[in-house]
């Protein structure tokens, strides 16, 4: 963004403003999320940075909150994790084969009343948390999957299909029918050719739709609020509970880990948004 | 189809007309078979159970089925003076059913809804009522509590009478219907939700402002610069994007608090003194701060896609007319990134104004939202039917915004990352 020799003083004035502006910005977007890094390593009990921190006293750093996390007698972490996972990776499977086949659906040109039928299945996107959670809250109370995980598991199918419909949708949009015709001329039967023809093609669609799933439901906190109880505990509601009671340091290393997470999903999310840019590319 | 022209067979003598309806048919069945398995699902386990919130809104019949003979004994009263000892004795052999079962508890709860002080008097009658003796059962249940003898509260009972009442929604709005059947509206220091919906009307519109301040600068500069340098950036969006938010509000947590690190910055600065550190947390302050830096990305994105599809060249011919920067800049590509624009603030908007883990957070008392109240009588008054009624009116308030933005975008338009 180099200026031009002749440009007048006072767009150069306004030039930097502006870069300083939105330095500032995504200052505001990304510190808060460093602050977390150094506080989870802090050797005392507070949350503020101590004078040892401040000089770089290795002894003001620990790895104390770590442990805990991992060996504390009290720590209801592992159980929580336990949980996270095996809701979310459930909730994916179901959300994925739910969306994938819909979305083919959605993608037919002889699909009737499209627009109100995609309108339903990505509701529960625009919907409010707050107002679903009591919805299903009094659907799982009737079923009586209330507290158990399977409640919690079809809650968050409900989250994470919008999210699956909408990115394999995307792909099917740039999509060559004539490659799954030109299958079925040749023999295959439509299961055969949706499992090699279809699906490596939009498998980019799928997956960046299934790491939407996942996430949503590995960090969905209102809804369990509602549906869980003692043994469905999660991480986000363990973070929930820690963050409105006590905040201990233990949670910040929970937090660290939490965005290292994030980092894998963002550079995973990225890679496939690149492949099926250029197999959309290719198809076009 | 006229007599000349030949009708067109197919192979099997089937008219041609007839054979490609029949396959249109039948791929237009193909295709919905395919959507029905998740449509069906959320047909059952949410679409349902929203439209049931709207039965559980207006549903009163635990007071009417708690109180069978009371209702039908106080049909013939007028509401003036007390009831007539017919109602008390009515009313005296529901409750001891209603004893007997255990479900006086639930009535109570009921009732103090609709007038404060009835817990605690049912709570006496509960007690007195063991050693009541036969007939003359007005005096003795006077003789529980004076309230007993005011006509407010058996006025009260009878505004309950009704199976299905809209009763929650005029309390959702301070409003309640008087004995003449006008609504009214509450006391004025008891009057809470109507100015907690403005504020959460404000708090949206506000964070969706200053949302667009902060994402139109970074989003052009995203959309200018040369590819290495933008997708570096690009990760400053798009790492709060995926990171949990819990993690983004406990960081604000640690920022904002007393001893935070903001506060402990503006000290060294000089910019307020060691013994009056600001408090930014617990109040309006810590939600705005916090949900505008949440609620960024989403912004950021929209106009980030937009503006990547403007050419520089139009800037460039703007200029080479002879527009200054800022006028090339107001005519030329500000209007282009209006459609980015409207994505933005509607979904920043819709998001904002049904939130409620940050607000619950930091927002403090001053700083909490419509939804902090609904999860409130859903946890702890267990007032069910009122949570539904505030959670339906909210849900119409985002629906109404969701179809504008439909209107404008298009549903089919929401990318993501």
């Amino acid at each position: 963004m180099a200026l031009p020799k002749y440009t007048e003083p006072h767009y150069r004035i306004w030039h930097y403003t502006y870069l300083f502006i939105c330095g500032c910005v995504f200052f505001f977007l990304i510190a808060p999320l460093f602050v977390i890094f150094p506080l989870s390593f802090n050797a005392e009990e507070f949350l503020v940075i101590t004078d040892g921190m401040k000089r770089l006293d290795p002894d003001a750093f620990s790895l104390r909150w770590y442990k805990d996390m991992v060996y504390g007698t009290k720590n209801p972490w592992g159980l929580a994790a336990k949980n996270s996972f095996f809701i979310a990776i459930f909730a994916t499977i179901g959300a994925v084969i739910l969306g994938t086949v819909a979305a083919l659906g959605l993608s037919s040109r002889y699909m009737p009343y499209k627009g109100i039928i995609m309108a339903t299945l990505i509701s529960p996107m625009i919907v409010p948390l707050i107002i679903s959670g009591v919805a299903i809250f009094f659907f799982m109370a009737k079923a009586g999957l209330a507290a158990t995980h399977t409640g919690i598991i079809l809650a968050h199918i409900i989250l994470g299909t919008p999210f699956v419909v909408i990115t394999v949708t995307a792909t099917l949009s740039g999509f060559d029918h004539s490659v799954t015709r030109a299958a079925a001329s040749l023999g295959s039967n439509p299961v055969n050719t949706f499992m090699k023809i279809t699906l490596p093609l939009i498998l980019p669609g799928v997956i960046s739709g299934a790491l939407f799933a996942f996430v949503t439901s590995f960090d969905e906190v209102v809804i369990v609020l509602f549906l869980a109880g003692l043994d469905n505990t999660t991480i986000p509601i363990q973070m929930w509970t820690g963050l409105r009671e006590q905040l201990s340091p233990t949670i910040l290393s929970v937090a660290t880990c939490l965005i290292l997470l994030s980092t894998l999903v963002l550079v995973a999310a990225e890679l496939l948004r690149r492949r099926s840019e250029r197999i959309r590319g290719i198809n076009r | 189809m006229s007599s000349e022209t030949q009708q067109i067979l197919t192979t099997d003598g089937i008219p041609l007309e007839v054979s490609l309806k029949k396959v249109e048919r039948r791929n237009k069945f193909k295709a919905f078979l395919l959507v029905a398995p998740l449509l069906f699902f959320l047909l059952i386990v949410y679409i349902s159970p929203i439209f049931g919130m709207l039965f559980n809104s207006i549903d009163d019949r635990m007071v009417t089925n708690a109180l069978p003979k009371t209702y039908i004994a106080m049909e013939k009263w007028d509401g003036q003076d007390l009831p007539s000892e017919e109602v008390f004795e009515a009313f005296y052999i529901d409750f001891k059913k209603l004893m007997e079962e255990e479900r006086d508890g639930k009535l109570s709860t009921q009732l103090n809804y609709e007038k404060n002080g009835f817990k605690s008097i049912i709570k006496k009658l509960r007690r007195k009522s063991k050693s009541f003796e036969e007939g003359n059962y007005k005096e003795q249940i006077m003789s529980v509590h004076e309230r007993w003898g005011n006509v407010e509260y058996w006025r009260a009972i009878q505004r309950r009478a009704p199976a299905y009442s809209y009763s929650k929604y005029l309390k959702g709005v301070d409003m309640y219907e008087n004995e003449d059947g006008k609504f009214v509206q509450v006391e004025e220091d008891r009057r809470i939700y109507k100015k907690l919906w403005v504020r959460t009307l404000k708090i949206a519109f506000y964070v969706t402002l200053f949302c667009f301040l902060m994402a139109y600068p970074i989003a052009h500069l995203l959309a200018t610069l040369p590819m290495k340098y933008s997708n570096l950036l690009m990760i400053c969006v798009l790492l709060p994007f995926w990171t949990s938010l819990l993690v983004r509000t406990a960081s604000w947590m640690i920022l904002l608090q007393q001893q935070g690190v903001v506060n402990d910055f503006l000290v060294w600065i000089g910019f307020v003194a060691d013994n009056k550190r600001l408090e930014m947390m617990y109040n309006e302050t810590g939600t705005y701060i916090a949900m505008t830096q949440i609620l960024l990305p989403f912004m950021v994105l929209p106009l980030y896609s937009v503006m990547k599809t403007i050419s520089p060249s139009l800037v460039r011919a703007g200029k080479s007319l002879g527009g200054t920067p800022f006028i090339t800049f107001w005519k030329v590509y500000f209007p282009l990134t209006i459609p980015g624009i409207g994505a933005g603030s509607l979904l920043v908007f819709i998001l904002a104004i049904g939130y409620y883990i940050t607000p619950e957070l930091v927002g403090g008392a001053s700083g909490t939202l419509i939804s902090n109240q609904i999860a409130y009588h859903m946890k702890y008054t267990l007032d069910w039917s009122f949570a539904s009624a505030m959670g339906l009116m909210l849900l119409v308030g985002v629906l109404a915004v969701y179809w504008i933005y439909n209107k404008l975008v298009g549903i089919d338009n929401i990318k993501l990352g």
